[in-house]
């Protein structure tokens, strides 16, 4: 009887945390076409969000080109099938590989940044200090975040994607012998507009929701430093949660229009 | 400024009936005051009493259940977004932990509000002087391209004080100017309040623990138990009280 109690105290918490988060959402939508736009705020987050996490996404991305070709290489050989190598992880990568992994990365760095942010300012009362002064915080520092990670995520997955297939390049020319020239015109060959644009809309959706998630986690923070902790926290678990569901139901929408 | 003379005051601000509650804690339970052009009133009362509520609900920060706040004859309860950013110009209000932006500079910090409110200032190319006339007002124009994690506590306590004064506001609100402050760094910041109430005429509500700063400040109390003005008077008047409530805080 317990269990069952604390199961519906938590799917209550879940619930009331989701109608919370739509209603954010919606104000954000509300904001965002209002006058007057803080073009320079947002110019400053894109170049805060972008530029710091390139080192970052690119270090990741070639990683990951590297150890994906080295760890198929062996199985494609059993197979005779090496010349496959090109556009199985340029496919992979693009579709899938690249945009979760740089997202997941973008999670940790941007949300978790922008809850702790966000949450600080709120618990020392510089949020309310901004709204005394005539500015709308909601505005200032919300909407320009979600633009942001909305206009970055996408830009930096396809900086991910392209330094991972870079990687994965290096490694056949290595030890494949292959040269870049025709590494690369089998990649180009084999990869079709279908293959681009539904994960490049998919990517503007992760960006939304990491900029969305960690700007609730961040604005409601309750007071304390505890509460600081706990939205940066939550702002990464909450996010990379979010990011699988949007994935899957990418994914789903997708195969629906393939088989059309 | 005495008493009798207060009367003869406008008031710049009316509290009538205010009522503010979080669920089944009810903290104002029909708290009424008035501030009159000119006057510090200090309002004090035990921590967590609804002091700061009250100052919240005032500006707009928080919504009052029931009650009517009028402000320079404006109902806060009634006005529009727009209408209320500009009447918070005319109100300046010194945050406790000062909540200074800590990733702008003491310069982007006094600018900062500057941004916002062309109607009263047109439009600024350059707000030098503005600025430099805000810090030295509080002795602090070396500061001006400090960062706030460089800044000790008093100090940035008066450049919060710089940026509220920045707008030229008629009425300021001190959310207990100064706690946390050694006795001297009080004591220098009671001297500015004063100061800028002289120089600027400003109508001040001050909320404190600090019967000092209650003393030498004060042109009336308010006394806020369980929600409401359990007494107002003077300084001189609520120290002589014989009442163990009000005792209880000149002890």
């Amino acid at each position: 009887m317990n269990s069952l109690t604390n199961i519906i105290a938590v799917f209550k918490v879940f619930l009331s945390e989701v109608g919370e988060l739509s209603y954010f959402a919606s104000r954000f939508f509300k904001e965002a076409f209002k006058r007057p736009f803080e073009f320079k705020e947002f110019l400053h987050q894109c170049f805060n969000m972008g530029n710091r996490s390139l080192l970052l996404v690119a270090v990741t991305g070639f990683i990951i080109g590297l150890v994906f070709t080295l760890q198929s290489r062996p199985t494609l050989q059993e197979f005779g099938a090496v010349s496959w190598m090109p556009s199985m992880v340029s496919i992979s990568i693009i579709r899938e590989i690249g945009p979760i992994i740089t997202a997941l990365i973008c999670a940790g760095r941007i949300g978790s940044g922008i809850g702790a942010e966000l949450g600080s300012m709120r618990v020392t009362e510089q949020i309310d200090a901004m709204e005394v002064s005539g500015t709308n915080p909601f505005k200032y520092l919300v909407v320009t975040r979600i633009l942001a990670t909305t206009l970055m995520i996408p830009i930096l997955v396809f900086f991910g994607d392209a330094i991972a297939i870079y990687g994965s390049a290096m490694v056949e020319n290595i030890k494949g012998n292959v040269s870049y020239l025709l590494y690369f015109n089998q990649v180009f060959n084999s990869l079709e507009f279908s293959d681009l644009i539904p994960t490049t809309i998919k990517t503007f959706f992760f960006g939304f929701a990491i900029g969305l998630v960690g700007c609730y986690k961040g604005y409601t923070c309750k007071k304390g430093t505890a509460g600081v902790g706990l939205a940066a926290n939550s702002a990464v678990v909450f996010t990379s949660m979010l990011l699988f569901i949007i994935d899957f139901i990418a994914v789903f929408v997708t195969n629906i229009f393939y088989e059309l | 400024m005495k008493q009798t003379d207060i009367n003869s005051l406008k008031p710049v601000i009316e509290i009538s009936d205010l009522r503010k509650g979080y669920g089944e804690n009810s903290v104002l339970n029909g708290f009424n005051m008035k501030l009159f052009e000119g006057e510090n009133l200090v309002i004090m009362g035990k921590s967590g009493c609804g002091k700061s509520v009250m100052i919240k609900c005032l500006i707009g920060l928080e919504e009052a259940d029931s009650g009517t706040i009028m402000v320079m004859d404006k109902n806060i309860g009634e006005l529009k977004q727009e209408e209320l950013d500009e009447l918070r110009t005319e109100i300046g209000f010194l945050f406790q932990g000062s909540a200074l932006y800590d990733s702008m500079s003491v310069r982007e910090n006094l600018e900062f509000p500057l941004r916002r409110h062309t109607k009263k200032f047109g439009i600024l190319n350059d707000t030098t002087p503005l600025v430099m006339e805000a810090l030295e007002n509080v002795g602090l124009a070396h500061a001006i391209n400090l960062m706030p994690s460089e800044l000790s506590g008093g100090m940035k306590r008066r450049i919060a004080l710089a940026r509220t004064l920045i707008l030229q506001p008629k009425i300021i609100l001190y959310d207990e100017p100064t706690t946390g402050l050694d006795p001297i760094t009080s004591k220098e910041i009671i001297v500015l309040m004063m100061s800028i109430q002289k120089k600027y005429n400003t109508s001040s509500i001050i909320i404190t623990h600090d019967v000092d700063c209650a003393r030498v400040i004060s042109n009336r109390m308010i006394l806020l138990v369980d929600g409401i003005n359990y007494i107002e008077g003077t300084f001189e008047e609520l120290s002589i009280s014989t009442d163990p409530k009000v005792r209880a805080f000149f002890k």
